[in-house]
């Protein structure tokens, strides 16, 4: 027997990640000091940054592929973990949930979402997102003696196995369709085969559509989105409203745009809603939450509404908006959670509207980063907000979605109200209680990374821009 | 192209910027050096601006001083100033305001020092950019962040009431500012994927798409303007901002939305801008006349003041939709003379607010007996605001309602009552404060001082400047009004140059 090795070079990567969870199980036990892991996954994520070079191909007979959009999303993961990880170090010992575990979830889990971005395969997709998605609930309840936090997890993880049955029976149907679970095969075998128009056909399309909307957190599938969000340990509400949100994009625009691409219609017509629900329940309702963590969950869950206008555009310029739509969410989310981060001390929340109350003048700086979060979360000129907003809505237009885009700008700009509420607390408002804040030289270097990079895209894109098309070519 | 020795539009704008960052990294107790570093920059862009006024090739339509770099070429953006006839004044009315906001801000800021004169240097920085780009991204990009810092200004330091102006203000503006967003796209897409005004303005669209696109912009312009029916964050805005704040919105922010009609909606959509001249000359008029009527029976100064400026802006957005040269020539000219009067106003509200922190009407009287200077100062806004002759507010309403008078007899015989009530309700103010019975609450208040004389001064210059001799100013304009006007229309433009030669002579 002729036992053939597949060629390991577009799974490297994946499999130093691997190799990195469990290092940092096994160092876990010998290392006391638990902030010295912590180090460790940084540095070893920079050396899974760097085997991704040079990693492009496809690999376990097609199954596995890894190209510019995977590594694209590869790259928004990576910074998703380690400003997570940045700023997870002070407060989980605050939290007193110290535990080497932590960190190997985390990559675990980052390792679910590159399987995702890099799977050609729904098989190897489904493992990917369970991966991501099982070490995200435990991540959820990670902080024990909390009940609220319990409840999230609980939340999360029914709600998120519910989705993963309506993945699995789309899947199913699909197969019995084709034969197939090959993404590239499946389009093949749809526009060979004639199925368009098929009724089954629309119906897995449909529940991938349901499955896909619960990771992205889509209205109507947002359900456990406010609560795991303000349950969770917020390191972990900032690690998973980026990182599941933008796999659940690669995820979508892979299986949407390659495998579905003979039903277009169909499945921008069922995207449709879901955006402009998402957009209209999340900026609506966040005008009503009095804690900032919930709102961020309800903002999170508007700007999943407007990432997919890129989607709905169906085309390679719309792709790339929608991704260069998550790299800039990154950055501009996970530092208004550092924010958060910094006013959660010891015995004191600090996840209150209220507790924003005349921040600037305590803490000037603080406030105005916040500032610069929240108006790049707006949508406003000079931030990076404004310019991912500005190419979603570029590429919905030159689709033919001009009406789509005027739904968009008038629910952003009723989101003005409510991140711009938070500016007014901090700068106009009196102090009514005295705010410490919780300083560490890590929140200060993921502070200091999310502002520079929120201004500095804001005010010159070219670099980004660039390079989301460049990640496209031979999409 | 730009012969200077410096990039001076990019200058204008970067450098209060850069001032803004220089007073970042000075420590807050240190008030006294942030003020003079605040105004030192402010006098260095105000100098350096200066050779817009001196070397500005009045002959030419062309955009002058220009500064063309790449900046995102995946989109086409390009990083590209210039000034025209249509906008070099308003840059030099951006560069005066600021050290004037600076000087009357002196005292009157006592907290968040630091913040205050950040936010003042950005917006103006910002403003000057939105009236120097010519690349419409840019421009978007200038017209909302001078959101940003103005949010603060009045949120921060402005009135009692001054969270809920604030609040108004910005979502009037949004929601306007993000349908134009929605029109730059749509224009931009159907225009072959260009940002470059000039380049879009030589295009023609179909009247369809320009009558939406229209409005799409409208929603913005008319909203900043402020136009009836959306004037109402304006009051509001006007009476809760701190004396700075109201001098930025009255000299050059509301001056953004008048000066986009003219940059933007007229030569873009020139049929659809003809087709709703009717709508336009119509709302002008409810502005000048509705406004004029509520200002008769405000108990408020700064409130009074706020609701003159919703009339004064009515004239000018008649004499641009007019059509015509004097029209448009008398409404630029009126942007900067209503930018000089109500400017210099609020900063005399803000001088006697210091001194006793009201601003009820019914608070005052017989001042000119105890602040004699301060009374010679405010009459002397007061009847350039009424537009009396040899003043700059006489030239300026004087061609906008000649324009209109051009365009429809009717519009121009209402706007006319508009000037009457002016002149009412103006009167009133000045003989309710300065004369009458004194006020206990105003004796032994101190007279003006030299710094708040400093302030005004340059703008009483400008008062009878333009008043008097308002040629210098004028010439700036013709040929860019000139070539706006051959763009909207080519046909019947002959009779209206004539009667504009006319007037030219009658005022020479």
């Amino acid at each position: 027997m002729n036992l053939q090795y597949p060629p390991l070079g577009p799974v490297m990567p994946e499999i130093f990640m691997t190799a990195l969870a469990l290092i940092l199980l096994l160092a876990d036990l010998i290392i006391k000091k638990k902030e010295a892991l912590s180090a460790i996954s940084i540095i070893g994520v920079a050396i899974v940054a760097y085997t991704m070079i040079g990693s492009s191909g496809v690999t376990f007979g097609g199954m596995y592929i890894s190209d510019g959009y995977s590594s694209f999303f590869k790259i928004i993961f990576f910074i998703n973990v380690v400003i997570s990880i940045l700023i997870s170090i002070k407060y989980i010992a605050v939290e007193r949930v110290n535990f080497g575990e932590y960190y190997s979830l985390i990559i675990v889990s980052t390792l679910g979402m590159m399987i995702m971005a890099s799977a050609a395969d729904l098989i190897v997709l489904y493992l990917g997102l369970e991966l991501m998605a099982l070490s995200t609930y435990i991540l959820a309840g990670f902080i024990r003696h909390d009940i609220k936090s319990n409840e999230a997890a609980l939340k999360y993880f029914l709600l998120g196995a519910f989705s993963s049955a309506f993945l699995l029976y789309g899947i199913s149907i699909i197969y019995g369709l084709t034969g197939t679970t090959d993404i590239k095969a499946i389009a093949l075998t749809i526009s060979e085969k004639g199925l368009t128009g098929n009724l089954a056909l629309s119906l897995s399309m449909v529940l991938f559509a349901v499955a896909f909307g619960f990771k992205i957190a889509a209205v109507p599938f947002h359900m456990w989105a406010p609560d795991a969000y303000e349950g969770a340990p917020t390191s972990i509400t900032a690690f998973m409203s980026v990182g599941p949100k933008a796999a659940g994009f690669a995820v979508l625009g892979r299986v949407f745009m390659i495998a579905f691409a003979n039903i277009k219609i169909e499945w921008a017509s069922v995207l449709i809603p879901l955006a402009i629900l998402s957009m209209g329940v999340g900026n609506i309702v966040a005008l009503a939450q009095t804690n900032i963590k919930r709102m961020l969950a309800y903002s999170s869950i508007a700007h999943a509404g407007y990432a997919l206008l890129g989607l709905i555009a169906a085309n390679n310029e719309g792709l790339a908006s929608m991704m260069n739509y998550m790299f800039i969410y990154a950055f501009m989310n996970l530092g208004a959670f550092a924010v958060i981060i910094m006013l959660r001390t010891e015995g004191f929340r600090g996840d209150s509207i209220n507790d924003y109350e005349g921040l600037a003048k305590k803490h000037p700086l603080l406030a105005a980063l916040m500032l610069i979060f929240m108006f790049s979360l707006t949508g406003l000129p000079p931030t990076a907000g404004f310019i991912g907003k500005l190419y979603v809505f570029i590429s919905a237009i030159n689709a033919g979605y001009t009406w789509l885009v005027i739904v968009a700008v008038v629910f952003s700009a009723i989101s003005a109200y409510f991140y711009l509420r938070i500016v007014m607390y901090m700068y106009m408002r009196e102090p009514k209680v005295e705010v410490e804040v919780s300083k560490s030289g890590t929140l200060g270097v993921a502070l200091g990374v999310t502002t520079v990079a929120v201004l500095s895209i804001g005010v010159y894109p070219k670099c980004l821009v660039d390079l989301a098309k460049a990640a496209l070519s031979g999409f | 192209m730009n012969t200077l020795p410096y990039p001076i539009l990019s200058t204008i704008i970067f450098l209060p910027v850069v001032g803004a960052i220089v007073l970042l990294i000075i420590s807050r107790s240190q008030e006294t050096l942030l003020k003079w570093i605040a105004l030192i920059f402010a006098v260095a862009t105000f100098l350096l601006s200066l050779p817009l006024f001196t070397n500005f090739d009045k002959t030419t339509y062309k955009m002058q001083f220009v500064e063309r770099h790449d900046w995102i070429p995946a989109w086409n953006i390009e990083y590209f100033l210039g000034v025209d006839g249509i906008s070099v004044l308003l840059v030099l009315l951006t560069t005066v305001s600021s050290i004037l906001c600076i000087l009357i801000s002196w005292n009157a800021i006592k907290i968040k020092v630091k913040e205050f004169y950040i936010s003042i240097l950005l917006t103006c920085g910002a403003i000057a950019g939105v009236f120097c780009s010519v690349d419409l991204f840019l421009f978007y990009i200038f017209w909302e962040a001078m959101l940003i810092p103005m949010y603060l200004i009045i949120g921060v330091w402005g009135g009692p009431n001054r969270i809920y102006a604030t609040i108004k203000f910005i979502l009037y503006t949004l929601v306007g500012s993000v349908l134009m967003l929605v029109g730059i796209i749509y224009l931009y897409l159907i225009a072959g994927r260009t940002f470059d005004i000039l380049e879009l303005t030589t295009k023609t669209y179909a009247y369809n798409v320009q009558f939406w696109l229209f409005w799409a912009f409208f929603s913005a312009f008319a909203v900043k303007v402020p136009m009836f029916p959306v004037h109402t964050w304006l009051p509001d805005a006007h009476t809760e901002a701190p004396t700075a704040g109201s001098v930025i919105l009255a000299a050059i922010l509301i001056k953004m939305g008048a000066y986009g009609f003219l940059r933007f909606s007229i030569p873009l959509f020139p049929d659809a801008t003809k087709a709703m001249v009717p709508v336009m000359l119509t709302l002008s008029v409810i502005a000048i006349i509705y406004a004029a009527l509520v200002c008769l029976i405000q108990k408020d100064l700064k409130r009074l003041i706020a609701y003159s400026s919703v009339s004064h802006m009515g004239f000018i957005t008649l004499g641009i939709f007019a059509l015509n040269s004097q029209g448009i020539e008398g409404g630029i000219l009126q942007m900067i003379n209503h930018g000089v009067v109500t400017g210099a106003l609020f900063m005399c509200v803000g001088v006697i607010y210091d001194r006793t922190h009201s601003r009820q009407i019914a608070d005052y009287g017989g001042l000119a007996t105890h602040m004699p200077i301060y009374a010679a100062f405010f009459m002397v806004f007061t009847l350039a605001a009424v537009g009396l002759p040899g003043t700059n507010g006489f030239i300026g309403e004087f061609l906008t309602l000649l324009g209109g008078f051009t365009k429809s007899k009717l519009a121009g015989v209402l706007a006319c009552t508009g000037v009457i009530i002016g002149a009412a309700y103006m009167l009133w103010l000045y003989q309710q404060v300065f004369f009458m019975r004194v006020n206990q609450k105003v004796i032994g208040l101190p007279d003006m001082d030299l710094r708040e004389m400093v302030a005004l001064a340059p703008l009483i210059i400008l008062v009878f400047w333009i008043g008097v001799y308002p040629v210098p100013f004028l010439d700036f304009m013709h040929p860019s009004v000139e070539h706006l006007l051959e763009r909207v229309n080519s046909t019947g433009l002959a009779q209206e140059v004539n009667i504009a030669k006319v007037i030219m002579e009658v005022i020479r």
